[in-house]
């Protein structure tokens, strides 16, 4: 009898935990705020810490949310980080040779022709890799890893391994301002979220995207053009990457070939954390999310315990692990 | 007898092996016309000793890969094993064999563990390497502060080096270490895959592992070898990669996974399981090896080298999708 409630709890809790990815991250990302809030204190709930926090998030974020589109066709996109490199570059290159000194309408007309230029590279590289996928019929991971090493090799290239650095204001703004206390990169990496958000479940496009995931044969053979959707995926996929670019080099205020490299194996992680089947078909981008808050919730207490970067890696990965064995060990196992 | 052979030769000139043979073939050709440098001897034997490291790793990826899984962790398993081996050398001392069985077996476990994560909590194989690579590498670097090991045993500075010979003046060749693991390496890997039983087993396990299950194959003590030999082969490319470096750091190999990836899918391995042979990846290394090492020769600035690479990888493998997809077609209209 006295049993009882606390059977029930612990029927509940794993119930809710095999109920799906996002309860069990819920679950997690409350843990942890427990754990750190007990072995930090108040340092962990400072203004300061919420908004370093704020300022990290975004470049990984939108990385993710590139990195995700195609994981959920039942892709790869290994090219993202060294996309975004190769724009990244090209924004820097016109922006710091054309440039005029005053503050007029072309200094204006400048910048955004300098950032329409990056995404113009992105859109190209995009349509690279959808066009090889869909059309070709190579599998996503060769492809990508094909234009991975073509764009890290045009941006060592042409810019000699070099950084190009120095901004005008708006631009770094991008990275490093804040609009109500709130990042401008945080807001960007909104931008980026409701409307992929929107596109995946919203729309007919999205529903193509997760049965091609699901089974691209039968996708194909019920009539949709599969090789359309796929190519406009990776552009998107693509643009995505062009957006970090953008973030990437406005917050460094600086742009070069070798940056966020870590990152992509990364993204990887905090989708698949997030409840993406890296096989395609299934996943959203509200776990994308918080799969993003709990890796850099952890990060940052880390780092307020002054505990290594390294080990911080490490405790991702065990997370990755425990939370993937959630639902075989809740006695769910998808297959 | 000659028609079969020539119902062999046919079925050869189709198979992915061929076009990256003749690739290979053509380049070497033109790159020895360009330079007089890249048929020597010594161009040779230095390509074999730097590429030795990343062909190592493509084997043992090969077979994980034909058994149906991935593991992109091994750079973090040869970082661990070369760190822990070598330290455990110079505090306590250990000859060849000692240093051998200290990285195979630490290789071997860590392999084994990703058998276990894969097998007993069901969760795939790509999540799995993604975060042991992490684990692996963090904790390596956490304990460690990343310090580099400069001083290593004399005899381990020394190397192999067998069977001298003179070749033209006043240059004589010889198999060093690298080479001799690289060779021993391909020949246990052939072995392994096309004159045992368990090879025919890897090969029907990664094509379809519910049928290989009813068929009463092992699949976890399968997996288990599969991701050791993995994980031994890391172990034996870290130390060569030691003795070639002279020294061992433990940040520089993290990183270079997709190298490793890129050599044995070039060389016809799908990530689907169940195809992919030793000749193959022995193809697609060389197709790297020789790229690289020929844009070097033609004066090409290194810093465009990887835009070059890039673009064989993406023609071949468009070209090599493309030719699959006519014969499909042409074979079974639709």
């Amino acid at each position: 009898m006295s049993n009882a409630p606390a059977l029930s709890l612990r029927r509940r809790m794993v119930g809710l935990a095999s109920s799906g990815t996002v309860a069990t991250l819920i679950l997690l990302l409350f843990a942890l705020w427990v754990v750190f809030a007990i072995t930090i204190g108040d340092r962990f709930f400072s203004v300061n810490t919420l908004q370093s926090m704020a300022f990290q998030m975004p470049e990984l974020g939108i990385l993710s949310l590139a990195m995700m589109l195609a994981l959920l066709s039942g892709g790869l996109n290994l090219s993202i980080i060294a996309t975004a490199n190769l724009s990244g570059l090209t924004i820097a290159f016109l922006l710091t040779r054309y440039i005029p000194g005053s503050q007029g309408l072309a200094w204006v007309g400048i910048q955004v022709f300098a950032i329409a230029a990056g995404f113009a590279v992105a859109a190209l590289v995009g349509l690279l890799n959808g066009f090889v996928i869909a059309y070709l019929g190579v599998s996503p991971i060769l492809a990508t890893l094909g234009t991975m090493t073509l764009c890290k090799g045009l941006a060592i290239g042409l810019s000699r391994g070099n950084v190009i650095s120095g901004f005008p204001e708006p631009i770094v703004f991008i990275g490093n301002g804040t609009v109500f206390g709130v990042p401008f990169a945080l807001i960007v990496l909104a931008f980026c979220a409701l409307p992929v958000a929107l596109m995946l479940n919203a729309t007919p496009f999205g529903a193509k995207v997760y049965m091609i995931g699901s089974n691209e044969k039968a996708t194909r053979y019920s009539g949709v053009n599969t090789r359309a959707v796929l190519l406009k995926l990776y552009l998107f996929s693509s643009l995505l990457a062009g957006v970090a670019a953008v973030v990437m080099l406005a917050r460094f205020n600086s742009a070069n070939a070798a940056y966020g490299e870590s990152y992509l194996l990364v993204t990887i992680l905090a989708a698949v954390l997030g409840g993406i089947d890296p096989f395609g078909g299934f996943g959203k981008v509200g776990g994308l999310l918080l799969a993003l808050i709990i890796l850099q919730v952890i990060s940052s207490a880390f780092n307020l315990l002054n505990l290594s970067q390294f080990l911080t890696l490490a405790i991702w990965g065990g997370i990755l692990i425990a939370v993937a064995a959630v639902p075989h060990v809740a006695g769910k196992a998808p297959r | 007898m000659p028609e079969s052979h020539m119902a062999s030769f046919g079925r050869f000139r189709r198979s992915h092996e061929f076009w990256l043979l003749t690739v290979i073939l053509g380049l070497c050709a033109s790159l020895g016309f360009a330079n007089a440098q890249f048929l020597t001897m010594q161009n040779l034997f230095d390509l074999l000793t730097s590429y030795a490291f990343v062909g190592i790793l493509a084997l043992g990826l090969l077979v994980v890969l034909i058994a149906g899984g991935i593991d992109i962790s091994f750079t973090a398993t040869a970082s661990v094993a070369q760190y822990v081996t070598l330290s455990l050398a110079n505090a306590y001392g250990a000859n060849w064999i000692g240093v051998f069985a200290i990285a195979i077996g630490i290789g071997g476990a860590l392999g084994a563990l990703n058998a276990i994560f894969i097998q007993k909590l069901r969760i795939p194989s790509i999540i799995v390497s993604v975060a042991t690579l992490n684990i692996f590498y963090g904790l390596l670097i956490f304990f460690t502060g990343g310090k580099y090991i400069y001083s290593l045993p004399d005899w381990f500075a020394t190397g192999i080096f067998w069977f001298e010979f003179e070749w033209g003046k006043d240059s004589s060749y010889g198999v060093n270490l690298q080479i001799l693991a690289l060779v021993l390496a391909f020949l246990v890997t052939w072995l392994l895959l096309n004159r045992t039983n368990i090879g025919r087993q890897i090969y029907a396990m990664g094509g379809n592992t519910d049928a290989a299950q009813r068929l009463g194959f092992h699949i976890f003590g399968l997996n288990i070898l599969v991701y050791c030999y993995m994980g031994v082969m890391a172990g034996i490319a870290s130390l060569i990669q030691a003795q070639l470096a002279q020294s061992v750091a433990p940040t520089v190999l993290v990183g270079k996974e997709l190298d490793v990836v890129a050599a044995v899918v070039l060389g016809g391995a799908s990530l689907m399981g169940g195809v992919g042979t030793v000749f193959g990846t022995f193809l697609g290394l060389t197709l790297l090896a020789v790229l690289q090492n020929g844009i070097i020769l033609l004066g090409v600035s290194s810093y465009w080298s990887p835009f070059f690479v890039g673009l064989v990888i993406l023609i071949s493998v468009s070209a090599t999708a493309w030719s699959q997809r006519e014969r499909r077609t042409r074979s079974a209209p639709r």
